[in-house]
């Protein structure tokens, strides 16, 4: 697998404050990379040094196979980048939006032309050409930012918070568009809130207080971090099922509870006999353990 | 009469119709999630409940006093957190008494306390949405309408969001948020679903689920050679990675064609739970759809 970002012992500090502390990591070309953290983590700081907007305080990083400690400013032109505030021209049309981003990338006339048709294919913005860009719904405008970040066929794109207040329709859709990006080759490096869209990537690297505290595909890092089963309890009080379940996390969920017994091996049916002999005649069902039961156990607020 | 009772509301803007016909009955010590993508008319039900804009038609009755967080920024940056709640304080015109003694309570139930000298632009998303939801509940509100308060905020913040909502619901207070995260839709007692001004659908979270009549699949293989033979499927109505499986809606009646199919590529199947986000993308479908 050929990097194209590889991470040695990165560092960023301000003052008395380590935003990221001694981090290292590879991403494969091509891979869907993703990057999680609670706000202040150090994930914004990261990417601002691999974009070469910020200078490292120590550590090595390249990224498309530019140093970006050393060489900061060349690597903008292998990599995209795209914020949750994408920064699009409202009063203009979505042609003029890409004009104006591909004259800043040194792409002008009939090469310009070429790669405006090819990213509204690739993003499915087919006949939107003369559409204002204020009057397109978010998850439309929220694929021209993209479009506006790959005109200049970049190596490496990263995505910071894309898809922060956009419906479940246009992330599906923003999504499948990632991921065939990737296919085509390109490296997805992506800050998320949403732990949903943490599995779509390959990878994910969880950020705590600066420092790179889990790093595996979204599965490994279920079975690593988060073992054992959850089941969804319906019927009974947190209170009543706690008793009844000794070190049980126990969580409202909805009318129902979120149950993670201690006992990792217990299945639906021990638990429910459990409740029984508590006389709660509860309906007990396995449930999916998600990432974002991973990322709670690992930034350490549920035990 | 239920805490919040709004009854045919009806708004336009210009030509446009934003919201066409929405009735909501939230009880007290209930949570309702109002569900829907981006102008849908989530913000407009919600301004309206709030007697922040006038309905066209329709009416809004609450049962005791009112608090709003809207999605917008609500605070003054440069303003202590102890400056804003004591803004507020003005507003609602507490006495100094009952003042004291709530945001006390507030700062210690959203941890602020340790931050209550900082400016509000310098607090990080999560205490700044837990800092306008604080302001919003300093006159002990009835009704609480909250618009996306957790939009751009992290899991462990928004946990903590949700813990303090259930203290307060565990009070007696009657909540509705509205939301674009289908898992918090899934923690309200009942949901409703807005679709183009209308909602579409309501209930509680496991009955809808319960209702929902495409059955889903988890299948295991090579997951872009999957994602291939998916996207042209007319039957396959949604599919989404759940670790090293994919999650799949196939449409009723459809799905021993598609797991044969899915069988001879190498692939292998087995049932998996409907998610709410599959029951919402289905009805929205099936609305569009509708002539």
């Amino acid at each position: 697998m050929s990097a194209a970002i590889r991470v040695r012992g990165l560092e960023r500090r301000f003052g008395d404050f380590v935003a990221v502390n001694d981090v290292s990591f590879e991403v494969g070309a091509g891979e869907i990379f993703g990057y999680l953290g609670a706000n202040g983590a150090g994930k914004s700081t990261t990417i601002r040094m691999l974009c070469g907007l910020l200078a490292a305080t120590a550590g090595a990083a390249e990224v498309a196979g530019v140093d970006v400690v050393h060489r900061p400013a060349d690597v903008r032109r292998a990599i995209g980048y795209m914020s949750q505030r994408f920064s699009l021209y409202l009063d203009l049309t979505v042609d003029e939006n890409l004009a104006f981003f591909g004259g800043a990338y040194g792409i002008f006339g009939a090469r310009l032309r070429a790669r405006r048709e090819a990213v509204a294919a690739e993003l499915d913005l087919g006949a939107l050409g003369a559409e204002l860009t204020g009057s397109l719904a978010g998850g439309v405008r929220q694929r021209l930012a993209l479009a506006c970040a790959i005109l200049h066929e970049p190596r490496v794109v990263f995505l910071d918070e894309p898809t922060a207040g956009v419906d479940p329709e246009a992330r599906r859709t923003f999504w499948r568009l990632i991921r065939r990006l990737a296919r085509a080759g390109s490296t997805i490096f992506v800050t998320t809130h949403y732990m949903d869209e943490a599995e779509y990537c390959d990878r994910v690297g969880l950020m705590v207080d600066g420092r790179l505290a889990a790093l595996d595909t979204p599965s490994g890092l279920k079975r690593e971090l988060a073992p054992g089963r959850m089941f969804e309890v319906h019927g009974a009080r947190a209170a009543e099922v706690a008793a009844a379940l000794p070190g049980a996390t126990v969580e409202p969920f909805g009318a129902s509870l979120h149950v993670r017994p201690a006992d990792t091996s217990a299945d639906a049916a021990t638990l429910r006999e459990a409740l029984a002999r508590r006389g709660l005649a509860a309906s007990v069902a396995e449930t999916d353990v998600t990432l974002e039961d991973v990322f709670l156990r690992v930034v350490g607020r549920t035990p | 009469m239920s805490a919040i009772e709004a009854t045919h509301l009806r708004r336009r803007f210009g030509e446009r119709v934003a919201v066409r016909d929405v009735t909501l009955r939230v009880e007290a010590g209930e949570i309702y999630g109002l569900i829907g993508p981006d102008g849908a008319g989530k913000t407009t039900t919600l301004r309206m409940i709030a007697d922040l804009l006038e309905p066209e038609a329709g009416e809004v009755r609450l049962d005791g006093a009112l608090g709003y967080m809207p999605q917008q920024y609500s605070l003054y940056g440069d303003l202590s957190v102890a400056e804003n709640l004591a803004f507020f304080r003005e507003m609602y015109g507490l006495s100094r008494d009952a003042f004291r003694a709530r945001r006390d309570r507030l700062l210690a139930l959203t941890r602020l306390a340790a931050f209550r000298d900082r400016r509000a632009q310098a607090l990080s998303g999560g205490m700044y949405k837990k800092l306008a939801l604080a302001c919003a509940l300093l006159h002990e509100p009835k009704v609480l309408l909250l618009d996306e308060p957790t939009t751009g905020v992290d899991p462990v913040s928004r946990r903590e969001l949700w813990d303090l909502l259930h203290e307060f619901l565990a009070e007696g207070m009657a909540i509705v948020i509205a939301t674009p995260y289908m898992d918090e839709a899934a923690r309200c007692h009942r949901a409703g679903m807005l679709d183009r001004g209308v909602l579409l659908v309501e209930g509680a979270p496991s009955e809808l689920l319960a209702a929902f009549r495409h059955p889903v699949l988890a299948v295991r293989g090579d997951r872009d050679a999957l994602e291939d033979l998916l996207a042209g499927d007319e039957d396959v109505l949604a599919y989404t990675p759940a670790g090293a499986r994919l999650r799949i809606v196939v449409r009723d009646g459809r799905e021993r064609d598609d797991v044969a199919r899915l069988e001879r590529a190498g692939a292998r199947t087995e049932p998996a739970m409907a998610s709410f986000e599959d029951v919402f993308l289905a009805r929205m479908r099936d609305a569009r759809s509708a002539p």
